[in-house]
């Protein structure tokens, strides 16, 4: 069979088992960012207002999560998980050993150490907020989380999205990594295709290149979205 | 926590820090010096050859670097009879070649990008100056673009550095035997994610603390004119007063 008809949608062809990957690859990236958003706000929060022991706890996330390399990280979520479940899973009197299911490791391993990316592009983008409006705010009597979700969070977003444009792209290519729990994203799948069929470079291949469909067109997107933040914007 | 079993945790995985150390050095110095190529490509410009670099950039910045060295190592493998045919199948049937060599193709990716950001930093009338002086192009780049931009990718390039050292993880998965995969195999073993995981990230975060050091000292040496005047000795005044 040539590589065109391996890759093809016919029978026998692994065309759709790629791009439904490729799909999974997506949520797992969708997924994994949205909790970096979580834990990224958190962190930032924790920097800029915390107290003293809060944000040094927040400091020590940050720095360690982006001197460890990520691969580390998935295999303690991973094997950790699984041993926390287990043990769990006995105290309740289930027996043997419970798997952590694969999204899951990959969602919170994903969301921990793009969370410590996120943290920093945050407060990078706080950074940027006229200080003159935070106290404009409260001179008319706005309390905190009012202030937070008019004035702050609207304008920190604004300056934020080069840098979670940076940060996705990061998830994206990180997401290639959760292969080694067995979720089925897109590397897993090719490697499953490679093993199966003895064709390895075309599944190489056209892997590379979905990845770079979902990389140029996010880059794209975020493009047109930072356009649209700085349409208020007066241009140099 | 078990003390003991962490120091002999330790010990085992400081077994593949010599692994991980060649690999990084190595690809860090190859990847280097084509980042170098790749700026002049991209910034000679002819688009002859600056086409070429941006492609390369683009496949090698939109690609999981783990899908580079699968595709080298295990989808290059499927040419066996052609790599044999052109000699060169020693380097591709060694998966410690295959992992240096996609390390060195997306650190050189990266790093050309550094190194042209930090060449058109230089400020044009620097180098409009250098021309005015009678200075060739040869002596221009030596003196005043390559001093100047040096020391502005230099912050950049750390970065990219630890990303390397960290990237050489991604070696274990072709079973290249550095700190990761040793980790990952006594994980397996014994089930003790925690203690292990904080064995291997302490040797990584200090050798990446060790990197960002090294290179804020030479960021320090290669900036004196930013660096406040020496004080005049103070005791010696004191004396005299």
């Amino acid at each position: 069979m040539n590589s065109l008809a391996l890759m093809g949608f016919g029978p026998g062809g692994w065309g759709g088992a790629m791009v439904a990957a490729a799909g999974t690859t997506l949520l797992l990236a969708v997924l994994g960012f949205s909790a970096g958003a979580v834990f990224g706000t958190l962190a930032a929060w924790a920097r800029i207002a915390g107290p003293l022991p809060v944000r040094l706890l927040a400091d020590g996330y940050t720095t360690l999560l982006r001197g460890i390399p990520d691969l580390l990280i998935i295999y303690l979520f991973y094997f950790g998980g699984s041993v926390a479940l287990s043990a769990i899973g006995q105290a309740f009197g289930a027996q043997g050993f419970i798997g952590m299911p694969a999204l899951a490791t990959g969602t919170i391993a994903i969301g921990v150490i793009s969370g410590a990316y996120q943290a920093e592009v945050y407060r990078g983008a706080f950074g940027a907020v006229p200080r003159g409006q935070i106290e404009a705010g409260r001179s008319v009597g706005m309390g905190r989380l009012l202030l937070f979700r008019r004035i702050v969070a609207p304008q920190v977003l604004r300056y934020a999205v080069p840098g979670l444009g940076n940060v996705w792209q990061l998830v994206l290519k990180e997401s290639a990594l959760v292969s080694v729990t067995g979720l089925v994203e897109l590397l897993r799948q090719s490697q499953i295709g490679a093993g199966s069929t003895r064709e390895p470079f075309p599944f190489y291949i056209t892997a590379a290149i979905l990845y770079l469909c979902i990389t140029t067109v996010s880059t794209w997107g975020f493009g047109r979205l930072e356009a649209r933040t700085l349409r208020g914007e007066r241009r140099a | 926590m078990d003390p003991v079993f962490m120091g002999e945790t330790f010990v085992t995985l400081l077994g593949g820090l010599p692994l991980t150390l060649k690999l990084a050095g190595s690809a860090v110095a190859c990847g280097g010096l084509l980042a170098l190529a790749l700026a002049a490509m991209r910034l000679s410009g002819s688009l002859l050859l600056s086409a070429p670099a941006q492609a390369f950039v683009f496949v090698f910045r939109g690609t999981p670097l783990l899908v580079q060295i699968f595709l080298i190592y295990y989808g290059l493998g499927q040419f066996r009879p052609v790599l044999q045919e052109w000699g060169i199948w020693w380097f591709f049937r060694d998966a410690y070649w295959c992992a240096l060599l996609a390390l060195a193709l997306n650190t050189a990716a990266y790093a050309s990008e550094i190194v042209r950001g930090a060449v058109l930093s230089v400020p044009h009338g620097q180098v409009e100056a250098a021309r005015a002086c009678g200075m060739g192009p040869v002596t221009r780049f030596r003196r005043i673009v390559a001093p100047i931009a040096l020391r502005q990718g230099l912050p950049a390039y750390s970065n990219e550095i630890v990303s390397m050292v960290k990237a050489t993880s991604l070696a274990s998965v072709i079973t290249l035997m550095e700190v990761t995969f040793l980790a990952q195999k006594l994980i397996s073993q014994t089930f003790r994610a925690i203690e292990i995981f904080v064995c291997a990230g302490a040797i990584y975060l200090l050798l990446n603390i060790v990197v960002t050091r090294l290179v804020v000292l030479l960021e320090y040496r290669l900036s004196p004119h930013l660096r406040a005047a020496p004080r005049e000795p103070a005791s010696a005044e004191a004396a005299h007063a």
